[in-house]
């Protein structure tokens, strides 16, 4: 069973479509790199996988729960960092984390937050604001806060958007670590994180998608050409 | 219920880690307190009451409901954490159910710091300790309905100013409603006879039985309609974002 499913998914925002008739699946063990230019519906088509907007056509299902009509037992198997991780920002790191257990109910609330404090390496910071925290440590955050109750699916938004080399590395040996046993969708500007941590790629452009494959098979079809000029070949 | 129980604590907490909290509540009974004593001759009128202190309750909750309730959503929303919340297994009834809850406890908390106005009549004179209570209570149900009017401006923007803003001025209107300032404005549109129906729908009309002692059902079942209305209509804005 896929744990992560689009079908049909379809979303426009007055005249401007934003998502046309988009499908994907991913199963476990799968890391999508979901690549396009700004604007192309990377974040609107996340956004409908995690219920925060509602199709207008087709349905998004998370490990079997379709989102729109069991929206919490779907929320409860994934974990989602928007675009810009946002949190509260007058909350501690540690009393955030700690919130978003309560609101998901987990076992062991404290337990679970000193887990993910230590696996995110933000145990140094767990007792600052949210607010006075660089970039760096917020982009951390929310990754804690999406990987907290170790969801089945897993959904990040630009998760190394601003970070330096060492902190994006560190991201994605995190997220290299879980891997295996989830099902997780990132979407990135950066080629080179595609190569280094996916399984997949899916290329959207202007909402519908354009390629769905592996890195390699991707690279194999245009023999001699880098990533970068694929994607502009493919999203031009 | 865990999950309604922590947004409920980390909402009203949440007051208390800005410095809004603090302005709130110091302007709140500065304002109460001293409308009473120097607007409304409490002292010179020589009745062991508090229908002079009740008297500006509409003003005081028309004015600062608003300022408490404009962070309900439009925080949530400049934040971007009503995309977290909302992507959380929680359901935005049990979020804005916990949301609302919270800022009336708010209130609430304001309210009682008056208490002590209660202790200079009962050290002045003998009032009636009942009346007293009824006042009270109908005093935090006017502040729920404010609340729920601010909670609607809140839904509809991100901005605290403007949600503050067209809170202040709707709940201004249901003030002004009572005292038949708008008689002449609605001359033509309403029957004469009607006029005093429209009178009925503003705050000091529903707040005054209550100061009298009077628990009547049909202020009570005013208040909480239009505390519930706003509750209910400012979720739907949410949920149909």
């Amino acid at each position: 069973m896929a744990l992560i499913e689009a079908r049909n998914l379809s979303k426009s925002f007055g005249a401007i479509r934003a998502v046309a008739d988009v499908s994907l699946s991913v199963d476990r063990g799968e890391v999508v790199g979901f690549l396009g230019p700004n604007g192309a519906g990377k974040s609107t088509t996340m956004k409908l996988l995690a219920g925060h907007l509602r199709p207008d056509a087709g349905s998004a299902r998370i490990a079997g729960h379709d989102v729109s009509s069991e929206p919490v037992e779907a929320k409860r198997q994934l974990g989602y960092s928007p675009e810009g991780a946002p949190a509260y920002g007058e909350m501690t790191v540690r009393e955030f984390l700690r919130f978003a257990a309560d609101l998901r109910g987990l076992d062991a609330p404290a337990e679970r937050v000193r887990e993910t404090l230590a696996t995110c390496h933000l145990t140094d910071v767990a007792g600052q604001a949210v607010d006075t925290l660089s970039k760096g440590y917020r982009m951390r955050v929310g990754f804690a806060q999406a990987t907290l109750h170790d969801p089945a699916a897993l959904i990040l938004d630009e998760p190394t958007d601003g970070l330096d080399p060492n902190q994006k590395h560190e991201v994605r040996r995190i997220l290299a670590g879980m891997a295996e046993r989830k099902a997780v969708i990132v979407s990135t500007h950066l080629l080179e994180e595609v190569e280094a941590l996916c399984t997949r790629v899916i290329l959207i452009a202007r909402g519908e998608i354009r390629c769905d494959e592996t890195p390699k098979s991707l690279l194999a079809r245009f023999p001699g050409k880098r990533m970068d000029e694929i994607f502009r070949h493919l999203t031009a | 219920m865990r999950a309604f129980r922590a947004i409920l604590a980390r909402e009203f907490l949440g007051y208390f880690r800005t410095p809004l909290a603090y302005v709130f509540l110091a302007v709140f009974n500065a304002f109460a307190v001293s409308l009473a004593f120097f607007v409304g001759s409490f002292y010179e009128s020589g009745v062991a009451n508090l229908d002079r202190f009740f008297l500006y309750h509409p003003w005081l909750w028309a004015f600062l409901a608003p300022a408490a309730g404009a962070r309900l959503w439009a925080e949530e929303r400049r934040q971007g954490t009503l995309e977290l919340l909302l992507t959380w297994p929680v359901t935005v009834w049990q979020a804005a159910l916990g949301k609302f809850l919270a800022a009336w406890l708010f209130l609430a908390a304001a309210l009682a710091m008056t208490l002590p106005m209660v202790a200079t009549v009962a050290w002045l004179g003998d009032p009636d300790l009942g009346t007293i209570a009824c006042g009270y209570l109908g005093s935090l149900l006017c502040g729920g309905a404010c609340l729920g009017v601010a909670a609607v401006c809140s839904a509809l923007t991100r901005s605290q100013v403007i949600a503050f803003v067209t809170g202040f001025l709707a709940c201004f209107i249901l003030v002004i409603v009572g005292y038949g300032v708008l008689d002449s404005l609605l001359a033509g549109a309403v029957p004469p006879e009607r006029l005093g129906d429209v009178a009925r729908l503003g705050l000091w009309r529903n707040l005054e039985p209550f100061t009298l002692g009077l628990l009547d059902l049909r202020p009570l079942t005013y208040f909480l309609s239009v505390a519930l209305a706003g509750l209910g209509l400012s979720t739907l804005l949410i949920e149909r974002r």
